[in-house]
């Protein structure tokens, strides 16, 4: 049995009176492609921001590649990172694509693309530009390389942060709901550049609300319910004969008949 | 005697010492915008990231300094800091009026002064940092200080020059509150011609005319350094 790309292990989240994960565990492995399904406000943003330690669970295990991230308590009687530079080390290994692209806004595509691999990965920056137009070349805004993200449309800032993030040889991409801010007319080109990442045999974590795309590309997809995972299992277990009451009623909602 | 005779650089024209004042209040006006911008910096770091006592300690800081009259401050640094200057040298022997440094007293006042108007100017600006982005930069494995230098200090920087191009102007007005130390600057130098000559107006004017000069030009380049720094920036 090899090791999963990514474990988690029992991961709870409050936030004050709301608890958001009541305890979700999870294996990656390598070659996985996850969709996350759940309604607004389930916690699926929270889950991806604590794999990636933009949230600190309050409790549960994080293990990266075999790596478990490593606490200490904080004053308060919550918890903390123990190691600053475990966590950036971490972080590097997971390629983060965010709803709302949040791109550099000071930095030209190409330098949105190069910033984390030659300044976090210290790798030469000649290699880097190489590369940056590789993969844009890939997600198809070859053209648009010295373009500063305000002058391109949605569809194509998202496919440069796809980029940036594939710049940094990320062993799992995490993306959350990468086509909920997108016209409807730009969804397309998002996601044909992530079912062409899937086919790679990428490792990918999910969160959409793309049931199409869900259905098609993912091995497996869970469903979040009020901070547990309430459905887990293969696209066709999940869309064509839920088991879950609730997972029904959400795809009844989810899908227009 | 004409205008631009008086005016002129003759033998008997002020024109070489209007020069130099002119430059002395350039080099007085931009030491204290530097000072300004260093203590205003750290002023703005101590409120948006200190814990609560450096917080409270910075905020009041700004406070005090935005309340009291601007040539109180310069009275107190320069008179408060010779009557110490001077207690310091008695202990030591050494009897005698001793004067701080008109130019360093008037540039730390000015600098102060400057300093809590700057930080204001910088905590704004760092409002103006799309939170997200400060997220993806953690994202991708970020420390602080390479945050700080690759996607904050940057993007403050162009948020915060229209702000600073205010400031800067009121440096460079309150730089005519250090002739009351002496300091040679334009508006003392106007002074002294204009009571050496008994033509006031004809000097008062002039040395409007020269501040006027200096806010126009240092206006258009902090327009051009707007103009640049927004490359890519979508207005509203
Ligand atoms: N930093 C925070 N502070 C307080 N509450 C938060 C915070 N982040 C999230 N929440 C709350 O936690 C719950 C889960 O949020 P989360 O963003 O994870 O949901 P989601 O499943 O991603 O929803 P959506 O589909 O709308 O993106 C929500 O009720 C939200 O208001
Ligand atoms: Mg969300």
């Amino acid at each position: 049995m090899t090791t999963p790309a990514i474990s988690l292990k029992g991961i709870r989240k409050r936030f004050g009176d709301l608890e958001v994960l009541k305890g979700i565990s999870l294996d990656a492995a390598e070659g996985d492609v996850i969709s996350i399904l759940g309604a607004s406000g389930s916690g699926k943003s929270t889950l991806l921001r604590c794999i990636n330690l933009l949230e600190v669970a309050d409790a549960g295990d994080v293990v990266i590649g075999g790596e478990a991230i490593a606490w200490k308590p904080k004053r308060d009687g919550g918890r903390e990172a123990a190691d600053r530079a475990q966590v950036e080390r971490m972080r590097a290994r997971l390629g983060m694509v965010f709803q709302n692209f949040n791109l550099w806004s000071h930095m030209t595509v190409l330098e949105n693309v190069i910033e984390a691999p030659v300044h976090v990965q210290k790798r030469p920056k000649a290699e880097a530009i190489a590369e940056a137009e590789a993969l844009l070349d890939k997600v198809g805004i070859a053209d648009k390389r010295n373009h500063y993200p305000a002058h391109l449309s949605g569809g194509q800032q998202q496919r440069a942060a796809i980029a940036r993030a594939l710049a940094m040889h990320p062993r799992v991409m995490l993306f959350d709901e990468p086509t909920s801010a997108l016209d409807p007319e730009l969804v397309g080109e998002v996601l044909r550049v992530m079912r062409a990442l899937a086919y790679e045999g990428r490792t990918m974590l999910v969160v959409t609300h793309e049931i199409g795309f869900a259905r098609e590309v993912s091995d497996r997809v869970l469903f979040l319910h009020q901070g547990v995972i309430e459905a887990d299992g293969r696209p066709d277990e999940i869309f064509t004969a839920p088991k879950s009451d609730r997972l029904r009623q959400f795809l009844a909602r989810t899908m227009p008949a | 005697m004409g205008y631009f005779e008086l005016m002129g650089f003759g033998p008997k024209g002020w024109g070489l010492l209007l020069a130099q004042a002119t430059l002395m209040t350039i080099a007085v006006s931009v030491t204290a915008f530097a000072i300004g911008a260093v203590l205003g910096g750290l002023l703005a770091w101590a409120r948006l990231a200190g814990g609560r006592g450096i917080g409270i300690a910075a905020e009041t800081y700004v406070t005090v300094l935005r309340g009291i009259p601007d040539l109180l401050v310069i009275y107190l640094l320069y008179f408060g800091g010779s009557s110490v200057l001077t207690s310091v040298m008695r202990w030591l022997g050494n009897d005698g009026f001793v004067g701080v440094n008109a130019f360093a007293a008037g540039a730390i006042a000015v600098g102060i002064i400057s300093a809590a108007y700057q930080s204001e100017v910088y905590r704004g600006a760092f409002g103006a940092v799309a939170k997200g982005e400060i997220e993806a930069a953690r994202a991708v494995g970020m420390g602080r200080m390479l945050m700080f230098r690759r996607i904050l200090a940057p993007q403050i920087l162009r948020f915060a020059i229209p702000g600073l191009g205010n400031v800067w102007q009121l440096a460079l007005k309150e730089s005519a509150l250090i002739s009351v130390v002496g300091l040679t600057e334009i508006l003392r130098q106007a002074q002294v011609g204009a009571g050496s000559t008994r033509q006031p107006f004809v000097f008062f004017i002039t040395a409007a005319l020269l501040y006027l000069l200096l806010s126009t030009v240092s206006g258009w380049g902090f327009n051009r350094a707007e103009a640049a720094a927004m490359r890519g920036v979508r207005r509203a």
